[in-house]
């Protein structure tokens, strides 16, 4: 018999029970939509990560002080004394490195007007909006002998600017206070969005890192050095500034680092591992329901066998061999999965497009997921098909036939 | 050489400790063109015997050929062969697929016989002309529960044609029908075996039914008690002329014609 022929029969029989067929196929509609909809929120948070690794700037090294992986070293970040602004200076000299900006990072209450505000208090360098590549929207960036006198003078991100001043008005020449000193705002940076933490980047004022350290802070040492390397080979020139600094620090063969250099993508790589982690967790947890539909499948085409089998003994009397059988029954199982995967994609992609809508996350469906899930579906067909479409063909002309 | 032959066929049945010996050494030849009725009483062994002549069963023990060949050595796959070319089975309880039309049902045989190469057209067509055989053309888009008993063995027998099988072996054909219906059955056996030459072997209850045949075979516990020829064979089509038309079985349709009528209108 042709397949053709065999998947018009297969047709004829499903739409004979369509309740049935119907429900069977729910099964794998629901398991093929569930693993569609996993892929892809996996696929568009590994997305959202990769965007915003693109936005932290682009070959950035990070020196952060203290270290939390080496034992006996061990201090809260942002606690540890060990970094100061001498030893970003002395990265300026590292080959590779293009630009520098130490760091000294604070919380603060902010109020212009009427206005108030709580926010981060970034101290940075010139080089800030360089290693970011971050433009400034309104006014500009504070100059280097902003930093040399440690002058109170504020650039905001985006969110701060809106929340104190309104959004799109120009705030330069303005006079804020920060922790109830007076700061002039000399400039607002263009909008960035997310950093590759899930913190608003706009939600930030920059100043001199000297004058967080000397007018908010009163400390010497600071938190972190942000160094960008003149090309994207990031790895060696993170190996030089760590030489440079064990150096500088009189550290020991032994001894562990008392800071972290890390570059952006090593940052980025655990981000997307652990997602990828989550993506695979989650589709095989979906993947469970894809069985259970196979299951299903399984377990009414034993039903449907049994319940037939007065029609299998009577195709066999006149002429239909064990194998024609087998095709049919099988055929009926694949065009069940097949059609339920093929619903599925669809759930899948109205679940994916419902939860982009409702819930702002970001999805992406990678179209080899589809030939995934629809080759899956059809070899689920296949094998939960395969065992009750034996029986089928095994079954005995004479005795299916007596079957009451 | 006889179409049919066996020797010494024994079945044997198992059935817990239970040993049932349905069949004990049958012997049988069978020339082609005869109509032979097969009687006997209950659980002599009849139908036993047919299912293996049908190649639906094999025997314990003994031999059978068909056209002089051994079937013991045949594959499943040319038992399945034989069933659907040469060997047209005619059941008593009908055993058609149910929500299928009666012309699909028909068809069903040829889906097995490289027939799906076939064009729907051809297929249809050589449907039809079963059906047309026996008077039933009229009704092939019919479903098996819009057709009375008489209709639906009608359907079977045009099943059993399809392939233009040489054999026909019918378990009981008549077993479910009235004495009417009965008549117009046998007419259409005896047509068949009268103008195509059809070999026909027949199972019924009934002694006046064997009569249609051209020999008459009597089982009794599982071996040939009587095997002779019939002398007045009965005429199944002069019988029915004579007979007054029975009631239309669906009264909305006028359909249902008189079997003198279609017994006329053979293809
Ligand atoms: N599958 C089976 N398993 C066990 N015993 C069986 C089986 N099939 C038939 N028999 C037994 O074999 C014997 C012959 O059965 P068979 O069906 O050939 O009788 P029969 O002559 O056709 O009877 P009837 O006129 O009632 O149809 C019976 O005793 C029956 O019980
Ligand atoms: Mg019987």
């Amino acid at each position: 018999m042709s397949i053709l022929m065999t998947f018009r029969i297969a047709l004829k029989a499903l739409n004979r029970n369509k309740m049935r067929t119907v429900l069977t196929m729910l099964g794998m509609i629901i398991g093929v939509g569930a693993v569609i909809t996993m892929v892809a929120l996996g696929r568009g948070a590994q997305a959202t990560i990769e965007d915003q690794v693109k936005s932290a700037g682009t070959n950035l090294i990070n020196v952060n002080a203290g270290n939390f992986q080496a034992a006996g070293v061990r201090q809260g970040q942002g606690m540890a004394t060990t970094l100061t602004a001498d030893d970003a200076a002395a990265l300026r000299d590292v080959p590779g490195v293009q630009y520098v900006a130490a760091g000294v990072n604070s919380r603060g209450q902010v109020i212009a007007g009427n206005q108030n505000w709580s926010t981060r208090i970034e101290g940075t360098d010139v080089d800030f909006p360089d290693i970011r590549v971050w433009p400034v929207r309104y006014g500009m960036f504070f100059t280097q002998q902003d930093v040399n006198s440690a002058a109170k003078v504020a650039v905001l991100g985006s969110v701060v600017a809106d929340t104190l001043f309104g959004p799109d008005v120009d705030p330069t020449g303005q006079i804020m206070r920060i922790r109830n000193q007076p700061f002039k705002v000399i400039g607002v940076m263009t909008s960035k969005g997310q950093g590759s933490f899930g913190q608003d980047q706009d939600d930030t004022i920059f100043t001199p890192y000297t004058t967080v350290q000397k007018k908010l802070q009163g400390i010497q040492h600071i938190n972190n050095i942000s160094v960008s390397s003149v090309t994207a080979n990031t790895a060696p020139v993170a190996a030089a500034v760590g030489e440079v600094l064990r150096a500088r620090h009189k550290l020991g063969p032994g001894d562990p680092d008392d800071f972290m250099v890390r570059t952006q993508e090593e940052i980025a790589s655990v981000r997307t591992e652990t997602t990828r982690t989550m993506t695979t967790l989650l589709a095989a947890i979906a993947g469970v329901s894809l069985l259970v539909g196979g299951i299903g499948i399984m377990n009414i085409m034993l039903v449907s066998v049994t319940e037939r089998t007065r029609e299998i003994g009577l195709r066999l009397a006149i002429g239909a061999r064990g194998k024609d059988v087998l095709l049919q029954f099988l055929v009926e199982a694949i065009v069940i999965s097949l059609f339920g995967g093929l619903l599925g994609i669809g759930l899948g992609f109205g679940l994916s497009a419902a939860v982009e809508n409702f819930f702002q996350w970001p999805t992406s469906i990678p179209p080899n997921a589809i030939g995934m899930a629809f080759g899956f579906a059809a070899a689920t067909g296949v094998f939960f098909g395969f065992y009750p479409a034996r029986k089928a063909a095994g079954l005995d002309p004479i005795e299916a036939l007596r079957y009451e | 050489m006889a179409v049919i032959s066996v020797k010494d066929l024994v079945k044997t049945y198992i059935v817990g400790e239970v040993t049932v010996r349905a069949l004990r050494g049958a012997n049988m030849d069978v020339e082609a063109g005869e109509f032979v009725a097969v009687t006997g009483p209950s659980g002599s062994g009849k139908s036993t015997l047919m299912h293996i002549l049908g190649c639906l069963d094999r025997p314990t023990s003994g031999q059978y050929l068909l056209d002089g060949k051994d079937v013991s050595r045949m594959s499943k796959d040319e038992l399945a062969a034989i069933r659907n070319i040469k060997i047209g089975f005619v059941f008593q309880g009908f055993n058609l697929l149910s929500r299928t039309t009666a012309l699909d049902n028909v068809e069903l045989p040829l889906l097995y016989n490289g027939g799906s190469k076939m064009k729907t057209a051809e297929r249809h067509r050589r449907a039809m002309d079963a059906l047309g055989s026996v008077g039933l053309a009229d009704r092939y888009h019919h479903y098996p529960n819009q057709l009375s008993g008489g209709q639906q063995q009608r359907v079977a027998i045009a099943r059993a044609l399809i392939n233009q099988p040489s054999i026909i072996l019918a378990d009981e054909p008549t077993g479910n029908l009235d004495t009417h219906t009965s008549v117009e059955v046998m007419g259409i056996f005896q047509r068949l075996n009268i103008e195509r030459g059809i070999t026909i072997i027949l199972i019924t209850h009934e002694t006046d039914i064997a009569e249609y045949g051209t020999r008459l075979v009597r089982f009794r516990d599982g071996r040939i008690q009587i095997d002779q020829q019939i002398t007045n064979r009965r005429d199944a089509a002069k019988e029915l002329a004579a007979l007054p038309p029975p009631e239309p079985d669906l009264p909305n349709e006028p359909a249902d014609v008189v079997p003198a009528d279609h017994l006329g209108g053979v293809s």
